[in-house]
């Protein structure tokens, strides 16, 4: 064995699959070649909200050399029952939303799939659709719990009552829009059944978890489900679970006898894969004069379907960020004849913080106290306070005049804003394996999955520290659903999951005494922590400008620090932090569904018209972090740092545009025409 | 129809309505150009044609007859070991997009006869349409300025 | 997409037969083909052909061959230098690579990006006549406040031809009944009752230059979009303006984002002539123009926004 005089956790060792995505021979779900006989799979959906598909009609006459079969409810091969409802798909004659996949055709080629998708007739009994959220809805309902396994309600004090005697109160509503992640690779599996055994290459973030759920749906042993999924183009939450692409292809590759690959086209993955849920926040804050926080009532409003209940757990960081004798949060859904809300990038912390945030921001210009101020006063974390008071001064807060509207540059508005950040540190039980080859090399492997945020990297820098040998030593082996089981890359729980189980097969491995390899699951020691209450924190600082003859708005600085934990990988830590803040300045500023009732559904389904942040909307963004090394509470001190990044970061916007023009947007996003009358 | 691919020549046979992208990707196993959007709204799927940056998912390749283009898997340039760098993506699928770009991005810029400073914000405006949804962007801009720099 | 015949064009006049239409870049025919939005029979490739030259014109103005892709015609010396408010409005549009293929006929002739005409599942008047518009009760954010009607408030998309709008651009057409020009604000048809009715084009008619006048006063193109790059407009203004002693003596203006056409805003355009080059005035001429505005529920503020860019716009330019 050798020993290292430099450990590799905390060098900012370059991306491993750096080269191959450079050169374009890394390869994605859709893109592995498996055959001649290859067959093509396009979904057909829903044109209605709502009603009841009664049959599907196929012109003999379209694409007839090369269609080799349309699936629907009537002739689908049966699935067993999951756990997810909008996996069984063509298994009723049930339509829930608009967008849902009715049909599929399996042809020879990409095009005469797509064109026979277009042609089917599709016999519809629709009904009226109800897809518009409001407050005011009287069959809003109260979800026992909320995502993952939160209460849906808190209460501590007397808050109606603490409200009421507040010298300084805000009563104010937020609202955000549904959202949708977009990642750049669109969802896709490449099935095929090799004997009894179901093979997919299919773009996801937790392979182990696919399997499960194809074996379930297939009445397959889990072990006769292989999933491959080396390289993932982004998922941000929409891939976090099995999506009708995959049930479909592994039922198309089922009835043709063919591998079939199935892409999704980028206009289904705005009603197929999920989206996050549109918000209405309301927030009441009570306070002392001298600025302490006397009351918080946070009640969130959000949406789920007719298929299924997902909860998002918006209010849940109001419950510790802020210390106060009264506070209240609760959560009601609506029903809607809408596709299911999915987690979608820090799920709860990132709608949240925009109501909570802009809240703080009202208080403190209520009070005449400086946003940092009131929050420093009022902090549950000296974490979050160290992050506020150093970030301020990093961000040069000191001299801003706490006035709108008075700093006028040409026609440009100039502001500046805060928000606090924070996210759970969470770990899920894993297993790794670690072996000794006979080169010399050690292999470390884990069914675990790398959607860009570094993983195969950093769990190779966690072994070779954990083997005490150089990084180039170890080949770390991930994206195979065969492979040690590994938790979902979810919930920014990753590495601190990952990491663990490698570090425990990697030093078992180590004091073992010449094994060759060595397993390790730590189930155990996650299951004896007290998860409860560990978080990373972290503040946004944002410089806009505001053209006071158009309202355009440009984020002219974004800048955050955080204390999560021991940063295992600069390069790419940073990378995600950055990548979370401009998430967030897409949030604050330029996406939404928008919905329109009357054909019950959103209508900018494309990346033309729901705008995420190009290269000219990111002028300058950079991220930095405090020494928060002891924290974590795993073997490598780390906490998560994938998600924490868009939690605050669109309020610090919302709250500098206020601050540039005097202009209070409370629902995003904050766009050119809702300032415009105002300038 | 003849294709002239990366210096291959390739002869193919295949539908009017293939397009350069699906050619590439299904009929010629270069998965290198991405497939994001398939309608020109997001920059995965760029390849250089005759040495232009284009997007070859709008490009129907029965029209290419005859035509040179040059994808990823081609490129050997500057700009893909300063991307490793400074870090200039994250899930890699828009990746091979920006750098083919970025490669038809400088060459617009050096031959043009009035040439541009390139500035960050000239090349932000310029590789303007090739989304990153993980947000490399200031990494992608590094990458690319050190280049343009030489 | 559905299956066509493809054939190359091999002269201007070559006409097209029934069910064909003629394709040059394909950066939307391409992209509405895959939608099913449209569904030509026969496509004929106008590539091949010979125009993609730009050219000095006697008269000291500039005929641009329909076949110049986007970028060459921004990056063109004498775009640059004489028709600043072209180069700008190109520049302003799509993308780099998407201006690598766009050709100037192929951007005239552009359809409009209501979402939905751009989705076939949608009713739509314009690519399912008698089916209707979702937009005046749905989403029109983005649609027009004039030129519309009942039938139909979708926007025409195009930067480079509300430029070109401003600069009285004529457009030269040849078809199998011959050769003819025209301002090229007769190449569009207001959307009355029959919105799927865009361009007065004959059926085998194909642009192949544009020809732009000499002699323009200074000029220039400023944009509006909901992102920073890489967006179609929320609302534009062309300007060309000329000015003696404080004087407006001539001045074109033109509107994007706000009309079923390039907007060329007349009523502004003879409010101003003879006024006193202040932003007073130039207000007042916007005014002029808005005052036949009709806004929906969610597109009133596109009043503001061209009433406030033309004022910035002018007085940058006086």
């Amino acid at each position: 064995m050798t020993a290292t005089s430099e450990r590799a956790v905390g060098q900012p060792l370059r991306r491993i699959e750096g080269p191959d995505k450079v050169t374009g021979a890394a390869r994605y779900a859709a893109e592995y070649q498996v055959g001649d006989d290859l067959a093509y799979g396009w979904v057909a959906q829903s044109p209605v909200a709502g009603g009841t598909l009664t049959g599907v009609t196929v012109d003999p006459l379209v694409e007839a050399d090369d269609v080799l079969a349309v699936l629907w409810h009537g002739n689908a091969p049966r699935l067993a029952e999951g756990d997810d409802p909008e996996l069984a798909v063509l298994q009723s004659d049930r339509i829930s939303y608009r967008g849902q996949a009715l049909a599929l055709v399996v042809a020879r080629t990409l095009e005469a799939a797509r064109a026979a998708a277009a042609s089917l007739q599709l016999s519809i009994d629709p009904s009226p659709a109800d897809t518009v959220l409001s407050f005011a809805r009287d069959d809003l309902y109260t979800p026992e719990k909320v995502n993952p396994d939160f209460p849906s309600e808190t209460s501590t004090g007397d808050v109606s009552a603490a409200f009421d005697a507040a010298p300084v109160r805000v009563d104010v509503t937020y609202s955000t829009p549904a959202l949708h992640n977009s990642p750049m690779e669109p969802h896709a599996t490449t099935a095929l059944w090799e004997g009894d055994e179901l093979v997919l290459y299919d773009s996801n973030q937790h392979p182990p978890g696919v399997a499960a759920t194809l074996a379930t749906l297939f009445e397959l042993p889990p072990e006769r489900v292989h999933v491959i999924t080396e390289h993932v183009g982004g998922g941000f939450g929409s891939k976090g679970t099995a999506r009708p692409n995959a049930v479909l292809a592994a039922m198309a590759a089922r009835v043709t006898g063919r591998p079939v690959r199935l892409a999704l086209p980028r206009q289904a993955l705005f009603s197929m894969v999920g989206h996050r849920t549109p918000t209405i926040q309301q927030l009441r804050l009570g306070a002392t004069p001298d600025g302490k926080l006397t009351a918080i009532d946070h009640l969130a409003v959000a949406h789920t379907s007719r298929l299924f209940e997902f909860a998002e757990q918006t209010a849940v960081t109001t419950r510790h960020l802020y210390e106060a004798p009264a506070v209240r949060t609760g959560h009601r859904l609506a029903r809607l004849d809408m596709p299911t809300p999915r987690w979608m990038r820090a799920p709860g912390e990132a709608p949240g913080m925009v109501g909570l945030e802009c809240a703080m921001d009202e208080l403190a210009i209520a009070l005449s106290l400086d946003p940092i101020e009131l929050r420093v006063r009022n902090a549950s974390s000296s974490l979050l306070t160290d992050c506020l008071r150093h970030g301020a001064d990093r961000f040069g807060w000191h001299d801003r005049d706490p006035r709108p509207r008075q700093r006028r540059d040409g026609d440009w508005w100039i502001g500046t804003g805060v928000a606090s950040a924070t996210y759970p540190a969470m770990v899920q039980p894993s297993t790794a394996r670690a072996r000794r080859l006979s080169t010399g090399d050690y292999e470390v492997s884990i069914a675990a999955a790398d959607l860009g945020t570094g993983a195969r990297t950093v769990l190779t820098q966690i072994a070779a520290d954990a083997l005490d040998v150089p990084h180039d030593r170890v080949r770390v082996r991930i994206g195979d659903s065969t492979l040690p089981f590994a938790s979902v890359a979810g919930g920014s729980s990753g590495t601190a999951s990952w990491g663990w189980a490698v570090t425990g097969a990697c030093r078992a491995l180590r004091d073992s005494g010449g094994s060759d390899e060595a397993t390790f699951d730590s189930s155990d020691l996650v299951e004896q922590l007290n998860q409860e209450g560990k978080h990373a924190y972290g503040a946004h600082f944002a410089e806009v400008r505001v053209d006071a003859v158009t309202g355009e708005v440009r984020v002219t600085r974004l800048y955050g620090l955080y204390a999560a934990g021991r940063i295992l990988n600069p390069r790419t830590a940073r990378s995600q932090f950055i990548g979370g803040m401009t998430m967030g300045m897409g949030m604050a500023l330029h996406e939404e569904g928008v919905l329109d009732p009357n054909v019950g559904t959103w209508v900018n389904h494309d990346l033309a018209e729901y705008h995420v942040p190009t290269h000219a909307d990111i002028e300058s963004i950079t991220a930095e972090w405090l020494d928060d090394a002891g924290e974590g509470q795993n073997p490598m001190g780390s906490k998560g740092i994938g998600e924490i990044g868009i939690v605050g970061s669109p309020a610090a916007i919302v709250n500098a545009v206020w601050h540039a023009t005097g202009v209070r947007v409370r629902d995003l996003p904050v766009r050119l025409d809702k300032l415009l009358p105002h300038l | 129809m003849d294709l002239v691919v990366n210096g291959d020549r390739h002869t193919l046979e295949m539908d009017p309505r293939t397009t350069l992208l699906d050619a590439l990707r299904e009929h010629l196993g270069l998965t290198g150009a991405k497939k994001g959007c398939d309608h020109g709204q997001c920059g995965a799927c760029t390849v250089l044609l005759e040495g232009r940056r284009v997007n070859s998912c709008l490009i129907l390749a029965v029209t290419l007859d005859g035509a040179s283009v040059t994808t990823v898997e081609g490129l050997a340039h500057p700009v893909q070991e300063k991307f490793l760098e400074h870090d200039g993506f994250q899930c890699g699928y828009c990746t091979p997009g920006q750098i083919c770009s970025s490669v038809g991005m400088l060459d617009e810029a050096l031959s043009d006869d009035d040439p541009p400073e390139l500035s960050d914000a000239e090349i932000r405006e310029r590789m303007s349409g090739n989304l990153c949804r993980c947000g490399a962007y200031p990494n992608i801009v590094r990458a690319i300025r050190e280049v343009a720099a030489r | 997409m559905k299956t066509f015949t493809y054939r190359t064009a091999t002269a201007l006049d070559d006409g097209l037969e029934p069910g064909a239409t003629f394709l040059a870049g394909g950066t939307n025919l391409v992209d509405l083909m895959k939608l099913g939005v449209a569904t030509p029979e026969v496509l004929v490739d106008v590539t091949k052909l010979p125009l993609d030259e730009v050219t000095d014109l006697p008269d000291g103005g500039l005929r641009i061959g329909a076949g110049v892709r986007n970028s060459d015609l921004a990056a063109h010396p004498r775009v640059r230098r004489d028709y600043p408010v072209l180069s700008q409005a190109v520049l302003a549009g799509a993308s780099g690579q998407l201006r690598n293929m766009a050709t100037t006929g192929g951007n005239l002739l552009q359809r409009t990006r209501c979402r939905y005409f751009m989705d076939a599942t949608m009713p739509c008047n314009k690519h399912s006549p008698g089916s209707g518009c979702p937009a005046r009760s749905g989403d029109h954010r983005n649609l027009a406040i004039l030129g519309g009607s009942s039938s139909c408030i979708a926007t025409h998309p195009s930067d480079m031809a509300v430029a070109l709008t401003a600069l009285d651009a004529v457009v030269q057409v040849s078809g199998p009944a011959g050769a003819r020009s025209f301002p090229l604000g007769d190449l569009y048809l207001l959307p009355g009752e029959t919105p799927h009715r865009e361009f007065t084009l004959e059926h085998g008619e194909l642009i192949t230059a544009v020809d732009l006048p000499g002699g323009s006063g200074s000029s220039a193109y400023r944009k509006v979009r909901d992102r920073a790059s890489y967006a179609f407009a929320v609302g534009s203004v062309a300007a060309v303006l000329t000015v003696a002693e404080g004087t407006v003596t001539d001045v074109r203006l033109a509107f994007g984002a706000v009309a079923p056409k390039p907007w060329r805003a007349h009523a502004a355009e003879e409010a101003l002539r003879g006024r006193p080059a202040t932003r007073e005035s130039f207000l007042a001429a916007a005014d002029a123009e808005l005052a036949a505005a009709e806004p929906l529920r969610d597109n009133a503020f596109k009043i503001t926004l061209i009433r406030n860019l033309v004022a910035s716009v002018l007085e940058g330019l006086s």
